[in-house]
C-alpha cells in the first residue's frame, strides 16, 4: 500500500528531528529523591520513584498519531538516568557539540543539571559505587580493553516480552500480586517479608502505568474537545476510549493490542535504561489473532493494520538510545536502541509459526525504512520458501535488514540451557543476535571480551605492550615454548585468569542491582517474578543468564594459525623476530607483514588448518565462560558478537601476528578477518558452521554482497538456499550488507547526500554516517563477495 | 591443467555450482573475458598495484627475465620459463601463476566441500574453460567422478573438438552449456580462429542423442549483436530434434583488467557492453520463433 499521508507525516517527523538530551526524567528523579526521605524498603521506594515520573512527566500526543506515548517530552527527546550515572557537565558539552551522534542540550537542561541535578547525584549514583566496589586487577583489565562493562552505566534488563499482555490486563496482574502477598508464610520463609516488600513495589508499579494511561486519556480528551478537523476528533475519542482500557483490561482488538504494549515499553524503558533491546518478540504470532478477529468481523482491514504499526515503527524510531555519560568526543556509539521484532519462527507446538501478519510485517518494514525497530525473520525448516524470499527482497534493497535466525538452533540452544520445550519455542533472539526464552528469563550481557587483546598479553608474558603495565599473569617467556601447545595452553591460562577478574566484578555489579536498584516494574512483567515476590535483578526470573561476549574470533584464528604455520611448522620465522616486528608495528618489514597476511592458513576459506584452530580458541573460550554460576542461581554462557566493540578493542591492541597493524579494527562476529576470506560465501559459511553453534548463546556472521548478485529473483533464490544451507549446518545467524564498495565511498566523501544510507554494522543496522570513520573504513574492507 | 575454481557459481547452470575451469583453449575470441584461459601452459599474472618493490623476484629468477621499471615489473617473455619462481618468493601476491596441475582427487575434495550446498539448491560441478573438452582424460575423469558421488554435472563448452570426445564423456553430463557465437562461417573464422562447422555438427549430434543443451550465444556489438546472425542460430536451434532454450549473454567489460595482468594487449579497449533495447529485441527475435529465452543480466 501506498504511505498515507499521515505516516508519511510522522515519519518524515522522526527521521528530522534532531535527538535532544532531556532533563525531565532526571529532574523528576532528583525531586522525589529530594523529597522523600521517609523510611522505606529499596523496592518501594524504587516504585514511588516511577509512580512519581508516571504521575509528573509531560503528556505528548502529536498531531496525527495513532499510538501515542514519549519516553520524554517530546519526540527524540532522551532522558537521563542520573541515579545510575550522572553526566557532568563536560558530558553535556560533549554530546551536544560533537560530530557524530550528537545531543543538543538545551541552555534550560545544562541549568537544571548545573543548580539541581549534579550536585545532588555526582559521586551518589550507582556507577560510583559499582567503580568504588572495583579492585586494581579488575580497573586495570578494564582500562587495557580487556573487556568492558554493560553494567557500569546501563541496567541489566536484557529481555524481551511473551504473549502474556495481550490477554491479561493489568488488573490482573494486581490480582496475581495479591494473591502471592497472601500466599506468603511468614513463619517459615526468613524471606517472607523481603517478597512483601517487592511484590508491593509491583502494586505500586501496576497503578502507575495505569494512571499513565489515564493521564493519556484526559490528553486526549482535551485535544478532542479543541479540534475541529472531525476525523480527527473522532480518532482523538477513539484513543480516549483505548487508554482508558487498556492496559488495565486486555485488549479488544488490533490497536489495543499495540497501544498497551506501548505503555508497557514505555514503563520498562523510563523505570530504568535497561540495556537493551526490549521489544514484543514475536510480534506476528502475539498479534494474529487480533488480526484475524479484526478482518472476519470487518472492523479491520490489512490497510488499516498496515497503517497501524506504520505508527508503532515510528514510535520506536523517536526514541534514541540513552546518551552516555563520561564520554570523550571520539565516542559516539549509536541511536540504536536494539529492539528486534522477531517475525516467523514457529508456534509453541513446533508448527511453522508464518501467519499473514507476518508478511504485513515485513511490508511495514519495508515501507518505513526505519533504524528502530530492528527486525529479523526467524527460520526453521518448517518456514516456506515464499517469506524467505520476501525478506530477501527487503534485504536486497540495501537497508541491512532483517537479519535472519535458524529458529531451529535457537530451541537447540534455549534447551542446552535448560529450558522447557515450550519456553525454548516461546524465544527467539534479541539484541544484536542473544537467544532468550522471552518474558521468562532475565539474560543478561555484561560485557566484550577481547581475545586477541589477551593473545598480546601472553606473547609479552603478563604484560600489555601498550602500557607496558602488568596486568596478566606469568606465563611464560614466548621465546621458549618449544611447541605451538605451550604457547596455546599459556593463553588459555591467561584467558582463564581474565575471565575470572571479570567474573569477580559481575558477581558485585550483579549484587548491587539487586541490593540497590531493583526494577519491580519490569519485574511484574517477566515470569516467575510476581509468584516468587523476587526481582528481576535478584533472581526472579524463572531463568537467569550471564553472558560475555566474545570478541575476534576470526583474528585470533588467523593469529594463531600464523605462529604455528610460520614459527613451528615452516620455520620461516623466529619467535623473536616475530616479536620484533610486531613491537615495531611491521615499520619496515613489508615482507613479513605480508608473508603473515598471504602465506598464513586463514579462518574463513574452508580450510581445515585454520577452521581447527577456531575451534579450539571456540572450545578454550566456552570452557573459561560456561557453566560458571552467577548470583540469580543461573549461569554464564557465551555468545560471539561485537556490537562495534571490535573497533575499540582493535584500537587498544598493537599489531598481531596475524598481519594486522596496531589500531586496526578485529574482526568481528565470528566473520573472518576483513579480506581473508578468498573462496566465497559457500567457504566462508562452512567454516562459521565448524564451530558448535548449539553451546553459544549467539553468534553473528556479516556477510557484503554486492548488490549485482542480487538481481534476479532467481539470484535471490540462491541467496535463500545459502541461508538454508548455512542453517542446515547448525549456523545461529547471518546477515546481508548490500551497497557496493564503490556507494559506501562516495557516502563517506558526500555524506550530505547518503544521508539515508543505512548498513548492517553487526547485529544492527545504522546509518553509515553517522559511523566513525574506522567503522565506515572497515565496512568498506569487509570482503564484498561478487558473482563469478 | 586448471587455472581456477570458483566456489558459489550461480550463472552455470542449476542452482550453486562450482565452476571448474580447464586451461587452454583452440579458439581466440577476440573478446574472450577470460585470456588467462587460452594457452595450454602456466602464464604468468602480474597485478602492479599490489607490487611493493621489494624486487626479491628478480633474484629468484633463473633466466634474469625480470627487470624493474617506471611502471612495475616487466617480464621478458622470450627468456621467462613461465617456472613460478617469482611467484614463489612473491608475498604481496603481485607475480602469480595461472595454471596449476592438480590430481581429479585433488579437483573433487574441493567440489565436494559445497556438497550441503549442492543438495539444497539442487546444483553441482560445471566444468568450463577455456575448453574443457581439450583435455579430455582429465575431464572424463572428473565426470565419472562426479557421476559415483551422484553430482550433478555441467559441461561449459565451444563444442569445437572431434565428435569422440564428446561421445565418451556425454552420458556422464547432465547438461551442456553449448556456445554459439556466429553462424556465418567466415566471420567464425575470422573472430574466433576457427571454423564452425565440426560445432555445429557436434551441437546437431548431441540434441540428437537427446541430450539436454542449452545454447549459449555471446551479444558482441558489432560482431554477433545483428539480427541476421541471431536469427540464424535462432532458425538452427528451432531444427534441432528438441530445440534447446537460448541464453544471450552481453559482453562485459570485466577483462580488460586481465589483459593487463597478462601483458597482453585488449583489442576492445574502447567496447561498451550491448544497450538493454538491443539485448531485449534479440530476445523478442528468438522469441517469436518459438525459443525459450534466457537474457543474462549484464
Amino acid at each position: 500500500m501506498t504511505i498515507s499521508e499521515r505516516v508519511s507525516q510522522l515519519r518524515e517527523q522522526s527521521l528530522n528531528t534532531k535527538p535532544v538530551l532531556s532533563s525531565e526524567r532526571a529532574a523528576l528523579m532528583t525531586e522525589f529523591y529530594r523529597m522523600d526521605s521517609a523510611p522505606m524498603s529499596i523496592p518501594v521506594r524504587r516504585a514511588k520513584a516511577f509512580q512519581y515520573l508516571m504521575e509528573h512527566k509531560g503528556i505528548c500526543i502529536m498531531d496525527g498519531e495513532l499510538i501515542v506515548g514519549e519516553k520524554g517530552p517530546f519526540p527524540k527527546a532522551t532522558p537521563t538516568y542520573p541515579e545510575l550515572c550522572c553526566h557532568s557537565l563536560s558530558d553535556l558539552e560533549i554530546l551536544d557539540s560533537r560530530e557524530k551522534i550528537p545531543f543538543s542540550v538545551s541552555p534550560e537542561a545544562r541549568a537544571a543539571y548545573q543548580v539541581n541535578i549534579i550536585p545532588f547525584w555526582q559521586g551518589n549514583s550507582l556507577r560510583d559505587m559499582i567503580f568504588s566496589e572495583m579492585t586494581s586487577e579488575w580497573k586495570a583489565a578494564y582500562e587495557a580493553g580487556i573487556f568492558t562493562e554493560f553494567m557500569e552505566q546501563r541496567a541489566p534488563g536484557h529481555t524481551v516480552l511473551d504473549d502474556k499482555i495481550y490477554h491479561k490486563g493489568f488488573l490482573e496482574f494486581r490480582q496475581d500480586i495479591q494473591s502471592a502477598l497472601g500466599r506468603l508464610d511468614y513463619l517459615n520463609d526468613p524471606r517472607a517479608y523481603d517478597r512483601q516488600q517487592e511484590l508491593k513495589a509491583m502494586e505500586i508499579c501496576v497503578d502507575a502505568l495505569i494512571r499513565f494511561s489515564h493521564r493519556h486519556a484526559q490528553k486526549a480528551r482535551e485535544l478532542a474537545d479543541r479540534e475541529t478537523r472531525p476525523q480527527r476528533k473522532a480518532e482523538l475519542e477513539r484513543i480516549v476510549d483505548i487508554c482508558m482500557h487498556v492496559p488495565a483490561n486486555p485488549p479488544r482488538n488490533f490497536h489495543e493490542a499495540l497501544q498497551y504494549y506501548w505503555f508497557v515499553h514505555l514503563g520498562v524503558t523510563t523505570e530504568l535504561n535497561t540495556w537493551d533491546a526490549f521489544d514484543p518478540g514475536r510480534l506476528d504470532q502475539h498479534l494474529y489473532p487480533f488480526y484475524r478477529k479484526g478482518i472476519d468481523s470487518g472492523a479491520l482491514t490489512r490497510d488499516m493494520a498496515e497503517e497501524l504499526l506504520q505508527c508503532f515503527w515510528i514510535k520506536f524510531n523517536n526514541q534514541p538510545a540513552p546518551p552516555k555519560v563520561g564520554v570523550t568526543a571520539a565516542e559516539s556509539g549509536t541511536y540504536t536502541d536494539f529492539a528486534q521484532i522477531n517475525v516467523g519462527g514457529m508456534k509453541p507446538d513446533g508448527s511453522d509459526g508464518v501467519n499473514d501478519v507476518s508478511y504485513l510485517l515485513l511490508d511495514v518494514i519495508e515501507d518505513m525504512r526505519l533504524l528502530q525497530p530492528s527486525s529479523s525473520i526467524q527460520v526453521s525448516k518448517k518456514s516456506p520458501d515464499r517469506f524467505i524470499q520476501r525478506a530477501a527482497r527487503i534485504i536486497r534493497t540495501g537497508f541491512g535488514q532483517p537479519s535472519i535466525f535458524n529458529a531451529d538452533l535457537i530451541v537447540q540452544q534455549l534447551l542446552r540451557q535448560g529450558k522447557t520445550l515450550d519456553d525454548a519455542r516461546r524465544g527467539g533472539s534479541s539484541g544484536c543476535v542473544e537467544v532468550g526464552a522471552f518474558g521468562k528469563e532475565s539474560y543478561n550481557l555484561t560485557g566484550y571480551f577481547n581475545m586477541p587483546k589477551v593473545l598480546e598479553i601472553t606473547l609479552h608474558n603478563g604484560i600489555d605492550p601498550r602500557t607496558g603495565q602488568k596486568i596478566g599473569i606469568e606465563t611464560g617467556h614466548p621465546e621458549q615454548f618449544a611447541e605451538f601447545d605451550n604457547l596455546f595452553q599459556a593463553f588459555v591460562r591467561q584467558m582463564n585468569h581474565f575471565v575470572d577478574i571479570k567474573v569477580r566484578g559481575n558477581n558485585v555489579i550483579e549484587r548491587i542491582y539487586a541490593r540497590y536498584m531493583p526494577a519491580p516494574f519490569l519485574s511484574l512483567l517477566i515470569d516467575d517474578c510476581i509468584a516468587t515476590g523476587m526481582d528481576y535483578h535478584d533472581g526472579g526470573a524463572r531463568y537467569n543468564t550471564t553472558y560475555i561476549q566474545g570478541v575476534g574470533l576470526g583474528s585470533m584464528t588467523d593469529m594463531m594459525s600464523a605462529i604455528r604455520h610460520h614459527i613451528y611448522d615452516r620455520k620461516t620465522l623466529s619467535m623473536t623476530a616475530l616479536l620484533a616486528a610486531l613491537a615495531d608495528n611491521f615499520s619496515g618489514q613489508d615482507r613479513t607483514r605480508l608473508m603473515l597476511l598471504n602465506k598464513t592458513p586463514r579462518y574463513g576459506n574452508d580450510d581445515d588448518d585454520a577452521d581447527n584452530i577456531m575451534k579450539s580458541i571456540f572450545e578454550a573460550y566456552f570452557q573459561a565462560i560456561d557453566g560458571r554460576k552467577n548470583t540469580k542461581n543461573g549461569a554464564y554462557h557465551i555468545n560471539l558478537l561485537p556490537t562495534t566493540c571490535h573497533v575499540y578493542f582493535g584500537s587498544v591492541t598493537g599489531a598481531t601476528p596475524d598481519g594486522r597493524r596496531a589500531g586496526e579494527p578485529l574482526s568481528e562476529g565470528i566473520s573472518p578477518v576483513q579480506g581473508a576470506d578468498r573462496k566465497g560465501p559457500t567457504a566462508v559459511l562452512k567454516s562459521a558452521a565448524k564451530m558448535d553453534h548449539v553451546r553459544t548463546g549467539g553468534t553473528l556472521l556479516n556477510q557484503k554482497f554486492t548488490p549485482q548478485l542480487l538481481k534476479t529473483d532467481t539470484d535471490l533464490n540462491r541467496l535463500v538456499q545459502l541461508v538454508r544451507t548455512y542453517f542446515k549446518l547448525d549456523g545461529h545467524h547471518i546477515q546481508f550488507n548490500v551497497a557496493d564498495a564503490a556507494t559506501l565511498c562516495a557516502a563517506q566523501q558526500h555524506p550530505e547526500k547518503y544521508r539515508d544510507l543505512i548498513v548492517r554494522v553487526a547485529g544492527y543496522s545504522d546509518y553509515f554516517c553517522d559511523l566513525s570513520q574506522a567503522l565506515q573504513e572497515e565496512i568498506i574492507a569487509r570482503t564484498e563477495h561478487s558473482d563469478f | 591443467m586448471i587455472f581456477d575454481i570458483k566456489h558459489f557459481s550461480i550463472h552455470d547452470g542449476p542452482g550453486i555450482r562450482t565452476t571448474v575451469f580447464l586451461k587452454g583453449c583452440p579458439l581466440s575470441c577476440w573478446w574472450c573475458h577470460n585470456p588467462e584461459s587460452q594457452r595450454f601452459f602456466r602464464e604468468k599474472l602480474y597485478t602492479v598495484g599490489r607490487c611493493i618493490g621489494c624486487m626479491e623476484c628478480l633474484a629468484a629468477c633463473p633466466t634474469h627475465a625480470l627487470s624493474e621499471t617506471e611502471i612495475g615489473l616487466f617480464t621478458d617473455p622470450e627468456k621467462c620459463l613461465r617456472c613460478g619462481a617469482c611467484s614463489d618468493v612473491c608475498l604481496a601476491e603481485a607475480c602469480e601463476m595461472a595454471g596449476r596441475e592438480l590430481t581429479v582427487n585433488q579437483v573433487m575434495d574441493e567440489i565436494e566441500k559445497d556438497r550441503a550446498f549442492f543438495d539444497e539448491s539442487g546444483g553441482g560441478a560445471t566444468f568450463s574453460g577455456g575448453e574443457p573438452l581439450i583435455q579430455p582424460d582429465f575431464l572424463l575423469a572428473l565426470l565419472k567422478a562426479c557421476k559415483d558421488c551422484r553430482i550433478h554435472t555441467v559441461v561449459d563448452t565451444s563444442g569445437f573438438s572431434a565428435w569422440n570426445v564428446l561421445d565418451s564423456i556425454r552420458h556422464h553430463v547432465d547438461i551442456f552449456l553449448f556456445d554459439l557465437k556466429l553462424m556465418d562461417d567466415e566471420k567464425h573464422r575470422l573472430f574466433t580462429g576457427v571454423s564452425n562447422r565440426r560445432i555445429l555438427r557436434n551441437l546437431q549430434a548431441l540434441s540428437s542423442g537427446g541430450h539436454r543443451v542449452r545454447i549459449r550465444i555471446p551479444i558482441i556489438p558489432g560482431i554477433t549483436d545483428d539480427d541476421d546472425n541471431v536469427v540464424a542460430i535462432g532458425v538452427f536451434a528451432a531444427g534441432l530434434p528438441t530445440a534447446p532454450p537460448i541464453d544471450l549473454l552481453p559482453y562485459h567489460h570485466f577483462a580488460a583488467a586481465k589483459y593487463e595482468r597478462l601483458a597482453r594487449a585488449y583489442p576492445f579497449q574502447d567496447m561498451r557492453p550491448p544497450m538493454a533495447d538491443v539485448m531485449n529485441r534479440l530476445a523478442e527475435r528468438l522469441c517469436s520463433m518459438g525459443l525459450a529465452v534466457h537474457l543474462e543480466r549484464s
